[in-house]
């Protein structure tokens, strides 16, 4: 496969150069597959990756009749190595369907593109920033998971009301995916009489959090963490040396299974950690059980499937149902397929996913908390589910939107 | 009248002035740590806990960056060499020490074992590399970028991009209590700082290899050849030394100190890709502060550039990353030559 | 015909030999180009390599005639698209003050270029590996600040929705007319530096790189002269950075991060210093293997083709791909048969 595709490049870069465009080989369907390959998120596009090859794993292979060839692009998590990764993919290598990016503001990036690329289907990958499809949506973009804020429902009411956490402190990191989250969650909370007296924004990839944890108000209930990966190990595992006190309440990315697989005392912080998301690790449905088991057999897999794995299996599954709605017609430029796409309505894993009419996701959402497993790894049991949650949170649309952008100081209840 | 008249001398001299002022500080930072604070004070510095914090985190932060930086500034100083390979040497000791203490279950071997393994590497380069280049800054430099994107890659390849934490063994982890009073309890009783104690040993090893360098560099023969060929490096060769020995030796030395850094910094805040373009510019930033090619500068560099960064956590949460580097053009602007460098 | 207008005739030089034939050539090339590329090539590979180029060109005139390294260029060309982005309209609803191109472009070319003097102006003292450094230390502190302001630069999101205008009844974003504004910009400033090179400034510039003290002595004003240079730097990656902004349609702080500030470097000294075609020369290849590497060694190593390409150029000449060529040339020359004249 590897030999093919350097042949292939070699001829493509001669006939690049003669001017002709590739004629794609009869049979085959070219989809690409954007993913951080690089950079501090390397480990959750890799797992992404692997949810992708689970949904391809599924059709075997095929979409549409077709043969599915799957062209890798790489980015870093930032907006402009994204937008270099997808020109490539859609206009030297001619993808029919883009699916991807992983990260937030790469989403608000590839938007953007897709407005200038109206003959070809964009599909997200795992992006979860609001704006991505709230303000401004792009016709040819749709996103099957959710984002950010609808990750967080239900948590801010379960730590007040249930927790009976009464005030919280925030440490976040600062871009736009935290902010969404926070917003998420502080709706809800503040509504329900909680009070966040500060907000720690830490600049993405601070390793060193002893002094903000230092900081953090002595007497609050609880400490909102929305940090991912690395910075979300290296806070949980200073904050245990610090000798913490206050309970936790985890961002979706905060205890996500590349943080929960983690070594070392955090876990001790960790146990009984509240979140929520588009997954949980002890989901007991049938559905859920054949997913892992598919997941699990991909190489360099974790003992369970990420929410990035989970994102890019659903968004590559609607790409391929699409393509099969279709019959792998895409003559017209794509237009039938799109159609398509926004009626589509199926069943993951974790419920049913169906579009509203900005085409971002209406899906179950879990609300889960940190236990220590059978085997002794920790996994999010779940707690409960809220059902099919939509992009305003349940709130009008009208007065969704005039909440204002999400940002540093938005919201905000002291 | 006598030509020789001399003015009065001044009641208080300049000198006098400037112990005067130290002693100063001083006072006010002793009350600052050991008093009960004031509640019109917790409107600045937030907590007297916080600020405590913020000082011990900057200086045990810059104790590592004085591991980081040490080697850095000693490559330079004697053979002008901008070793931009610095960081990626630092993510591979802090790889090499993760495997070592993984498969033996002893930390210190791990911490051995990067020096070792990184220093043989650092030898390799400057063997077999940089050699061929002397003379030629601009060349080495550009090597070193190069090496440094190739090197990033595999360590990627090898260890692909999670996160891997260096288990800090059990004697040296936990907290400790600190004899400072952060808070008084609702029934009088005094609250005392706890900080941990890795931290605290990050510190100690820093100076123990500050002390070490000196030591090399002021009392043993080879550091003597290393003194002089920072000041001459042709007489140095002309006075009969192999100095290629000599420059491989310290090439050795500065990625050892680098590899080195790499466990107890990954002990202490994980390894993961993107660690050694972040402990690079830490490293430059360090050693233009406190002067290229001494050591008391980088460690006054580190010092600096530590609090810098933690007081801009947290009182200047926004901005406050940007002080670091304001710093070092500030520095470069007015003082090329660093705070404790020798004139240009 | 007399002998005194044959001579002339003989001797005054036609436009081809003012020229010089491998311009004219070249010329030729790049005019003719768009016949025979795909609209992939003609934008992401000309049209990128021509505005690349043109950045790594303002880093040539600072270095190679100046003496001058820097790795802030990327940061003046970020001046520039930002300027773009705030005083002309971007679709971000963050500042855009809807200034008219013909008034924002210039604008922000004036910004980029009295930036570039303050940063050279603040490098004035230090030399060698010390320029590099505070260079990067502006590159980095302008980095994270326009990652953490959020008023002025929209933090880590930054601009969309940048647009290339459209008069003349032209769209000028189109491949077609976009390939040939960016070889008329890197044209004119390749034009621009070869005059520069040439001229009495051009001349003094070269003599204070290779000898402050001496022309300090003799009267010459070295910082004014460096701080000038730097202004004319940062008029030509001014003009980069906006077409790059145009190229791109958003600016956000990972365009003018570290990697960027290297790639511009790496592009100077692949090509090879010692001439401006250098600077495209290095921009060409970069482009190419940083687009096509991920095709021949797959998604997971093509990093390490880079580095390992970079190595073994800056290995084996220390010139560059120009310094390859003109030894090889010599010892072409060498191995003729002619005899020695």
């Amino acid at each position: 496969m590897k030999i093919q595709r350097r042949v292939l490049a070699t001829a493509m870069v001669a006939a690049g150069l003669l001017g002709h465009g590739l004629a794609m080989a009869d049979g085959t369907i070219k989809i690409g597959l954007l993913a951080t390959f690089e950079g501090p998120f390397t480990v959750l596009g890799e797992d992404g990756l692997r949810g992708a090859m689970v949904a391809i794993g599924e059709f075997n292979g095929k979409a549409g009749g077709k043969t599915i060839e799957i062209v890798r692009g790489s980015s870093d998590a930032s907006p402009d190595s994204a937008l270099k990764a997808a020109r490539k993919l859609v206009e030297q290598d001619k993808v029919t369907v883009l699916v991807g990016p992983l990260s937030g503001d790469e989403g608000l990036a590839i938007k953007d593109y897709a407005k200038t690329q109206p003959k070809v289907t964009f599909i997200n990958g795992t992006s979860a920033a609001a704006d991505t499809t709230l303000r401004n949506p792009a016709p040819n973009f749709f996103r099957y998971s959710t984002d950010g804020a609808q990750w967080m429902a239900g948590l801010g009411t379960y730590a007040y009301q249930v927790k009976k956490y009464k005030t919280a402190a925030v440490v976040a990191e600062d871009y736009s995916f935290p902010y969404t989250q926070v917003f998420g969650f502080m709706a809800e909370f503040c509504k329900a009489g909680g009070k966040v007296p500060s907000k720690a924004w830490v600049p993405i990839g601070t390793k060193d959090y002893a002094s903000v944890i230092a900081a953090i108000p002595d007497n609050v209930d609880a400490i909102y963490v929305a940090l991912g990966g690395a910075d979300a190990v290296n806070f949980l595992s200073q904050y245990q040396r610090a000798g913490g006190k206050a309970p936790l309440i985890g961002g979706s990315i905060t205890v996500d299974q590349t943080v929960l697989t983690a070594k070392g005392k955090l876990r001790d912080v960790l146990i009984g950690t509240p979140s929520a998301g588009p997954i949980a690790d002890t989901n007991d449905t049938p559905a859920w059980n054949s997913f892992v088991a598919a997941y699990k057999k991909q190489a360099g897999a974790f003992p369970s499937p990420s929410l990035f794995a989970h994102g890019y299996y659903v968004d590559m599954k609607a790409t391929i149902l699409g393509l099969n709605a279709v019959n792998g017609d895409t003559s017209d430029g794509g237009a039938k397929l799109r159609g398509a796409l926004s009626k589509l309505s199926f069943d993951t894993p974790t419920g049913k996913v169906s579009l509203d009419s900005n085409r971002n996701a209406i899906a179950d959402i879990y609300l889960t908390e940190v236990v220590a497993g059978a085997d002794g790894n920790l996994v999010n049991k779940l707690i409960k589910v809220v059902p099919q949650v939509n992009q305003t949170l349940g709130i009008p649309v009208k007065d969704f939107l005039a909440l204002g952008v999400v940002g540093r100081d938005n919201p905000s209840c002291k | 009248m006598s030509s020789l008249q001399t003015t009065p001398a001044p009641l208080v001299s300049a000198t006098q002035w400037r112990g005067l002022l130290w002693l100063l500080a001083l006072l006010v930072l002793a009350w600052l740590v050991f008093a009960i604070w004031p509640e019109w004070l917790n409107m600045f510095l937030i907590s007297k806990k916080t600020f405590i914090s913020v000082v011990l985190n900057g200086l045990t932060l810059g104790g590592l960056y004085f591991l980081v930086a040490s080697g850095f500034t000693l490559i330079f100083g004697l053979m002008h060499n901008v070793n931009l390979a610095h960081g990626s040497l630092y993510l591979l000791g802090a790889y090499v020490g993760y495997e070592f203490a993984n498969a033996s279950g002893y930390w210190l071997l791990g911490v051995a074992g990067a020096f070792v393994f990184v220093g043989l590497v650092g030898v390799v380069f400057q063997v077999l590399v940089f050699r061929r280049m002397e003379g030629d800054d601009l060349r080495q430099t550009l090597i070193s970028i190069g090496i440094s994107i190739v090197a990033a890659d595999l360590m990627l390849a090898v260890w692909s991009g999670g996160t891997y934490q260096i288990m800090v063994p059990d004697w040296l982890d936990g907290a400790i209590t600190l004899p400072i009073v952060t808070a008084l309890r609702s029934n009088g009783a005094a609250v005392y700082l706890s900080y941990p104690f890795y931290r605290v040993v990050v510190l100690a090893s820093a100076v123990v290899i500050g002390i070490g360098l000196w030591l090399l560099l002021n009392r043993t023969r080879v550091g003597m050849m290393i003194r002089a060929g920072v000041d001459d490096r042709e007489m140095l060769s002309a006075s009969g030394t192999n100095v290629h020995r000599v420059f491989a030796i310290v090439f050795g030395l500065g990625a050892g100190l680098a590899g080195f850094a790499g466990v107890v910094g990954g002990s202490a805040l994980s390894v993961a890709p993107g660690e050694d373009v972040r402990y690079l510019l830490t490293s430059l930033v360090v050693v233009i502060v406190g002067g290229m090619g001494s050591i008391s500068g980088a460690a006054l560099g580190a010092l600096v550039i530590g609090l810098a960064e933690q007081a801009g956590l947290v009182y200047f949460p926004t901005y406050g990353i940007v002080l670091t580097f304001v710093i070092m053009v500030v520095t470069l602007a007015v003082r090329p030559q660093g705070l404790m460098g020798k004139s240009l | 015909m007399n002998d005194a207008q044959l001579t002339r005739a003989s001797v005054a030089p036609g436009w081809v030999e003012r020229l010089g034939v491998a311009h004219v050539l070249l010329g030729l090339v790049l005019l003719v180009y768009p016949a025979a590329a795909s609209d992939f090539f003609l934008t992401q590979i000309g049209g990128y390599t021509l505005i690349l180029g043109t950045l790594a060109l303002s880093l040539m005139l600072l270095a190679g005639y100046g003496g001058m390294v820097s790795l802030a260029q990327i940061t003046v060309a970020g001046v520039a698209g930002y300027s773009v982005a705030i005083f002309g309209d971007n679709a971000t609803h963050v500042m855009g003050f809807g200034w008219p191109w013909w008034i924002a472009v210039p604008y922000a070319v004036l910004l980029a270029a009295i930036a570039s003097a303050l940063i050279g102006w603040i490098s004035a003292r230090t030399d060698g590996v010390y320029t590099i450094m505070i260079t990067l230390a502006i590159a980095m502190a302008m980095f994270y600040f326009t990652q953490q302001n959020y008023a002025l630069f929209n933090g880590h999101s930054g601009y969309s929705g940048l647009q290339m205008p459209q008069f003349w009844g032209v769209v000028w974003r189109d491949p077609l007319p976009f390939y040939y504004v960016c070889l008329g910009v890197a044209v004119t400033s390749y034009a621009a530096v070869l005059y520069a090179r040439d001229s009495s400034f051009g001349l003094s510039l070269q003599a204070i790189r290779d000898n402050p003290r001496r022309m300090r002595a003799i009267g010459y004003d070295v910082t004014l002269h460096k701080v000038f240079a730097w202004f004319l730097a940062g008029v030509i990656a001014g003009l980069a950075g906006v077409l790059l902004v145009w190229f791109n349609g958003r600016i956000s702080p990972g365009t003018i991060g570290v990697n960027a500030a290297i790639d511009v470097l790496i592009v100077a000294v692949l090509g090879g210093m010692r001439h401006p075609i250098g600077a495209f020369i290095g921009a060409l290849v970069v482009v190419l293997l940083k687009t096509f590497a991920i095709d021949l060694v797959g998604a997971d190593r093509f990093n390490t083709l880079i580095g390992l390409v970079f190595l073994a150029i800056v290995f084996a000449s220390p010139d560059g791909l120009l310094g390859l060529w003109i030894r090889f040339r010599s010892k072409l020359d060498k191995r003729s048969i002619r005899p020695p004249s």
